[in-house]
């Protein structure tokens, strides 16, 4: 795929956040789409978003569920981008017009208190890293029409980022087991997921070392102060005007993210 | 074939009734047979007539030697619902023939085509008689709280059954293990006690005791209710099964299981050795 093609996409992807229409998958208009072409792509939006005045807080990882993965006929996670106006607080209600087909999800978000450069990072270097975790929902979204994502599909579209809520209870590693903690998910009241942390590749310090290793071979840190999230406990279901959503962890608290009923 | 006791169910259709459903069904869980839900014969086959021939089985079954031990609820998770097609749970009965020792391998011998799911197992302190149990009242009532997993197996092909069917099947009960760890149900929100599935070192799934029922006690509150409809109580001592957190996983012969408990500990199953085919 040439320069000018990756523009072009990365300008259909943000278009649709503008116009909410969201677009049919690259993967079925751009045939030869490749791995390199797709991150490609994600980062054109990304460093268009920054010259705008956005900055970067940190990053996420998908596809990192056995399901997801069977779902999607992959091995491997992905990555996005987390921007400064991802992120909303536990009272605030979250717009909804900014998201086309919004999902949400419970995850263990990490804090880091120094940075990490890959490749060849390992367990006890990412742990070492961490300064705090919390309980946190991500709200995925897609600007692919109806979720037909493949995984070049994603990948194009920052990893089908949307908006982070952030619990406020820090938890240091040393006090919990990341790997069989678990979560309930409820929205307006009924449970809608449950699972553990060992949900997210085993545990959700190998996402972890996987994203640190990963940019790192693009010549990217995990700064200091970022935020990681790691991939979801459970899956993801869709929200709608006016739900309220609350994840509880074993040994993290609780977070809840509101929903505007514009 | 005998004349059907007409007690429910409707009139018995192709020869089928109580008695000779319950035969059946032993023989096929003895002679390792899977066969086609009976309702594809006797559409009048209906939840209560299952419950009848459950009953039935187990009074054969205390007959034969075998101990009552408890109970299990089967379909208490909306996976599990969403996968069988039925939407509400069952209660069926434990005796001592299934009791699984830790270490043992999966019974392949015995079992047609068994899957193991983890659940949330209590021993009981207290008689439960319902109705009008609530969930507070029913944990006030457990002794202890276990890890467990339970293997079930059809003697349905596939899986494929009706409400009817599977009460009568005892809610395709076949085999259970019990955890290394009993804890007191004031120590633990069972709510968020979570269970990790791995087979073969891969995790494969993941819940909390949420999945069941909203809390597992809701599901102890709902056996003690149920069984007081059939005129039983539970009692002093049982072991009450709350129903698989997740999917079952297959246990083929040669599987590596493992499902990993937050506060109470693993339970690890050897999907032991191939058994001769099923006749």
């Amino acid at each position: 795929m040439d320069a000018g093609t990756r523009t072009e996409a990365a300008r259909q992807l943000l278009d649709a956040y503008k116009t909410g229409q969201p677009i049919a998958p690259l993967t079925s208009t751009h045939h030869g789409l490749s791995l390199e072409d797709a991150y490609a792509i994600q980062l054109l939006q990304i460093e268009e978003l920054l010259a705008g005045g956005r900055t970067v807080k940190g990053h996420k990882v998908g596809l990192t569920s056995a399901a997801m993965q069977r779902l999607l006929g992959v091995d491997e996670p992905d990555f996005g981008h987390l921007l400064d106006d991802f992120f909303y607080l536990e009272h605030e209600p979250i717009p909804m017009d900014r998201f086309l087909q919004p999902r949400i999800e419970p995850e263990v978000a990490f804090v880091l208190k120094a940075p990490l450069r890959g490749p060849g990072v390992t367990v006890h270097e990412a742990i070492a890293a961490v300064d705090f975790a919390l309980p946190a929902l991500e709200i995925v979204d897609s600007r692919i029409a109806d979720w037909k994502i493949g995984l070049l599909d994603t990948i194009a579209d920052n990893a089908s980022s949307g908006a982070v809520v952030l619990g406020s209870t820090p938890t240091p590693l040393h006090d919990i087991d990341l790997r069989l903690a678990g979560a309930v998910m409820t929205r307006n009241g009924t449970v809608v997921g449950t699972g553990a942390g060992g949900a997210v590749l085993g545990s959700p310090i190998t996402s972890l070392v996987w994203l640190a290793n990963t940019v790192g071979a693009r010549g990217v840190t995990l700064e200091k102060g970022h935020v990681v999230l790691p991939g979801s406990l459970c899956a993801m279901v869709t929200v709608a005007p006016g739900d309220t959503v609350t994840a509880r962890f074993s040994g993290l608290g609780s977070v809840t993210a509101r929903f505007a009923r514009n | 074939m005998t004349t059907a006791t007409g007690a429910s169910g409707g009139a018995p259709v192709g020869g089928w009734d109580v008695g000779s459903v319950a035969a059946e069904l032993l023989r096929c869980e003895d002679e390792r047979i899977e066969r086609p839900p009976f309702t594809d014969e006797w559409p009048g086959l209906d939840l209560d007539t299952g419950y009848e021939i459950q009953d039935l089985n187990l009074r054969k079954r205390l007959e034969r030697g075998e101990r009552l031990v408890g109970v299990k609820l089967g379909l208490t998770s909306r996976a599990k619902q969403q996968r069988m097609g039925v939407h509400f749970p069952f209660v069926a009965w434990l005796t001592d023939a299934m009791i699984l020792p830790v270490g043992d391998p999966v019974p392949q011998a015995r079992l047609i085509h068994p899957r193991a799911e983890p659940e949330l197992v209590f021993v009981m302190g207290d008689r439960l008689e319902g109705p009008g149990i609530s969930c507070a009242q029913a944990m006030s009532a457990v002794e202890s709280m276990w890890g467990g997993v339970e293997i079930i197996d059809s003697r349905y092909r596939d899986f494929r059954f009706t409400a009817g069917d599977v009460a009568a099947d005892n809610a395709s009960s076949a085999a259970f293990v019990t955890g290394p760890v009993g804890l007191p149900p004031t120590e633990l929100d069972l709510a968020l006690e979570a269970v990790l599935v791995e087979v073969d070192g891969v995790v494969v799934d993941s819940a909390t005791g949420a999945a069941v029922q909203g809390h597992p006690g809701e599901a102890l509150a709902l056996a003690a209710n149920d069984l007081a409809r059939r005129g039983h109580a539970i009692e002093p001592g049982w072991i009450v099964l709350t129903g698989g957190m997740t999917d079952a996983v297959f246990a083929p012969p040669g599987a590596s299981i493992a499902m990993h408990f937050t506060h109470l500990g693993s339970v690890f199953l050897n999907g032991g050795e191939a058994p001769t085919p099923c006749p």
